[in-house]
Parts: C-alpha cells; sequence; structure tokens
C-alpha cells in the first residue's frame, strides 16, 4: 500500500527538536517537502535551522526512524540549504511550543530583518516588552539571551533569522 | 563557469573561517564576561558551519571530502590570510579581527547572495542571515569599548585597530581570477569588496571615536600558501585527535 504524504507529515510530528522537546520538526519547519512517488518511494527533504547546527544529524536520523516505523517501499531524507530556514517558517503551533519551552518565539519580519526588534523582544514569562537584549548569542546557536525589566527576570529568545 | 576561478574563491572563503573559528574557540572558557565566552564560541560554532558546507561545495567538484580537506593539509596548501592566523592576543585585539572579519565576510556574502551561480547564491542568502548577528555583536562591542567605556578602553581599542588593520588590508589580497569571476558575474573581485568594506567599518570606527589608521602596507601571501609561523601549530592542535584515526566514526 502506498503511503499518504499526510501520513508521513503525521509521523514526523512525532519527532522533536533534541535540543527544545516542546517543538516536532514539522512546526519547526525544516521539514522543505514530502513526496510520496507512485510506487511506495518517500522522500523527505530537511532544510537545518543554522548551517553548522549540531543537531541536524540527530534530527535526520529521527526523522528516517519514523519514516522507516511507516514500512514505506523505500525512503531516503535528504539534508539540503535549497530551501533556506528562516524563523517565518515556525508555524503558529510552533510558537505556542517554544513558549511553554519558557522561550520568545522569533518576531515576524518581512523582507530585510532589521536586528532592532530584539531590543524589544516579548518577555515569554509576563508578556512585558520592557525588555532588553543582552546578548545575540545563547546556550544554543538559535537562541539569545534576554532580560525582562518589569518582572525582572532574564530570558532566552528564539532569535529571527 | 570558470571551475579553477570558483575553487581559489571557495577554498579563500572556507580556509579563512575554518581558521577563525578555531581562534575564535580559543576564547571558550576564558572570555572576560560569560556572554563573550558565549558569544565567541557561538560565532565559532558558525563558521565552522560554514567552512564545512564550502568544503562541501568542493566536494563536489572533486575534491575530498571536508573533514578530509579541513584536517589533513598542512599549512603551505591553505589558502587562508594571515589576518585570522594569529594569535587571539588580548580581548580588544580579537574584537577589532572580530569586527573587521565579519565585516568583510558579510559583504562577500551579501555580493554572492546575488552570484550569477545558483548554488552558492542559495547558500549565502542562508550564510548572511546568520553573519548579520556575529556583526552585530562585533559593532556593539566596538562602539562600547571606543565611545562608551574610559579613557583605557578606548586607547587599548585604538591601538588593536592599528596593530590589525595592516592584516585585515590584507584578506583583500587580490585572487588571479578575479577578473574572471566578476566577468561570469560570479563575485565581485577583492579589490570592489575592499571598497565597501572600508565605507562600511569606517561608519561604525566614526562612531565609536576610532581613527583608521593613514598609512599601512597590506600584509599578503597567505592566497599563495605564504604563511606566518603561528599556522602550522594551530592545525597541530586542531587536527591532533583527527590524526590518531582519521577513519574513525564520530
Amino acid at each position: 500500500m502506498v503511503i499518504s504524504p499526510e501520513r508521513v507529515l503525521e509521523a514526523l510530528h512525532t519527532v522533536k527538536d533534541p535540543e527544545i522537546p516542546t517543538i516536532s520538526v514539522v512546526d519547526m519547519g525544516i521539514i522543505t517537502s514530502v513526496a510520496v512517488s507512485p510506487d511506495g518511494d518517500v522522500a523527505v527533504t530537511m532544510t537545518p535551522t543554522f548551517v553548522g547546527c549540531p543537531a541536524i544529524d540527530v534530527m535526520k536520523h529521527d526523522v528516517e526512524s519514523a519514516v522507516a516505523a511507516l514500512q514505506p517501499a523505500s525512503y531516503h531524507v535528504t539534508v539540503s540549504f535549497d530551501v533556506p530556514w528562516t524563523t517565518n517558517r515556525l508555524t503558529e503551533a510552533g510558537k505556542q511550543a517554544l513558549l511553554k519551552h519558557g522561550l520568545a518565539p522569533p518576531q515576524e519580519f518581512t523582507l530585510e530583518l532589521e536586528l532592532d526588534v530584539l531590543q524589544q523582544t516579548p518577555c515569554p514569562y509576563c508578556g512585558s516588552t520592557n525588555t532588553e537584549l543582552k546578548s545575540p548569542f545563547g546556550p544554543t546557536l538559535c537562541r539569545s539571551l534576554h532580560y525582562c525589566h518589569h518582572c525582572l527576570q532574564a530570558f532566552e529568545g528564539f532569535k529571527p533569522i | 563557469m570558470n571551475q579553477n576561478a570558483v575553487r581559489e574563491l571557495l577554498h579563500r572563503m572556507a580556509d579563512d573561517a575554518l581558521i577563525i573559528a578555531h581562534r575564535h574557540s580559543e576564547w571558550t572558557g576564558l572570555g572576560p564576561l560569560l556572554e563573550e565566552d558565549i558569544a565567541f564560541s557561538s560565532i565559532a560554532q558558525d563558521k565552522l558551519g560554514h567552512a564545512q558546507a564550502l568544503y562541501q561545495l568542493l566536494h563536489e567538484f572533486g575534491e575530498p571530502d571536508p573533514d578530509t580537506n579541513a584536517f589533513m593539509r598542512n599549512a603551505e596548501q591553505f589558502y587562508s590570510c594571515h589576518f585570522v592566523e594569529l594569535p587571539n592576543g588580548g580581548y580588544d585585539v580579537s574584537l577589532i579581527r572580530h569586527f573587521l572579519y565579519d565585516t568583510a565576510e558579510y559583504l562577500r556574502y551579501a555580493a554572492l547572495a546575488q552570484s550569477s551561480w545558483e548554488k552558492i547564491a542559495l547558500l549565502a542568502r542562508k550564510v548572511a542571515g546568520e553573519i548579520k548577528y556575529h556583526l552585530y555583536h562585533a559593532r556593539t562591542w566596538v562602539i562600547q569599548l571606543g565611545a562608551q567605556g574610559n579613557e583605557e578602553s578606548a586607547a587599548r581599542m585604538q591601538s588593536a585597530l592599528n596593530e590589525m588593520w595592516p592584516y585585515a588590508l590584507g584578506m583583500f589580497e587580490p585572487g588571479n581570477t578575479d577578473a574572471e569571476l566578476a566577468a561570469d558575474g560570479i563575485y565581485p573581485g577583492e579589490s570592489e569588496i575592499q571598497r565597501r568594506w572600508l565605507e562600511l567599518v569606517k561608519e561604525t570606527l566614526d562612531k565609536a571615536g576610532l581613527v583608521i589608521p593613514s598609512s599601512a602596507d597590506p600584509v599578503y601571501g597567505g592566497r599563495k600558501g605564504y604563511h606566518t609561523d603561528y599556522l602550522q601549530p594551530l592545525l597541530d592542535e586542531m587536527t591532533e585527535v583527527y590524526r590518531i584515526d582519521p577513519s574513525a566514526e564520530w
């Protein structure tokens, strides 16, 4: 039986980002295409968040396992920069998942990203925008460090890119 | 497309990124502030990723795989400029180098994002978004220590700038194939990037109250395989574990 692409996507929803376990690779926006050929070959393409993201190999392995569990005729998973990842690829559910993990979701941007937006990143705890960027680099490549002057807490943000 | 010209360009950029990544990583655990420790380490990790992606493109042209290319060559087989090989010095010197280097990289990738060679254009668009953060970090601190610190911080930044400037100019050592790359619409060439770089660094240096040295001879040679005595020891240290067993799976 040929597996539908929807079924594959559903399975990929169970694959989480190893560094932020509340978010799936689908909601993260790193799955750029899922195709199933008439003879049942499943092809999944992924794009890394950052070029040097050390988690990509783990995620690729996890995606392969999830696809293999569906027992398709054959499958292959490729990593490619052809569709570049940007934080605009995060789904609404993805942003909620980041908040749940205590991370400020990235702000949407159109065309050119101006990094000044980082200065008033809304606090994930109290929602205040009376915040300050402490450093554009955090514990992982995709995070930044902030401080909320309203609830007096340090927090991390997922940086727009 | 002239493949040799493109390979030369990729090698210059990949080797620069690899070597500066190693230098930045030497700040891991030693940064003057925890945030700076993390910043230099993160930037190092990004640069390694960029180098790997560029070595991957070279691999597709028939060169060895990225790890072999990065870890199995000797100093004279590298195309990096002297600027990236120099020891870190103090935080002032590292910061000035980070600022001057990332301004150049930002402009290189911005130019490559418009390249007629689709493959590099796609990668460049991606990398440019990351370099933006590197540049943002460097500019913030250069201005902070230059104009918003005290007399000592300003003097140290100026002296670091004077010391690094001739080496920074060496980043733009003309390539043999610059004219062909420009004619093919692949890359505008080093002298054009240098022109844009001067404009852009001046913007920040003005805000920081720092003055560009009035006369300096660029330090060339790296692009042709002539290096400082600092490169080989750096490579020895970087590849120490890898060379124990190059075929090991990590």
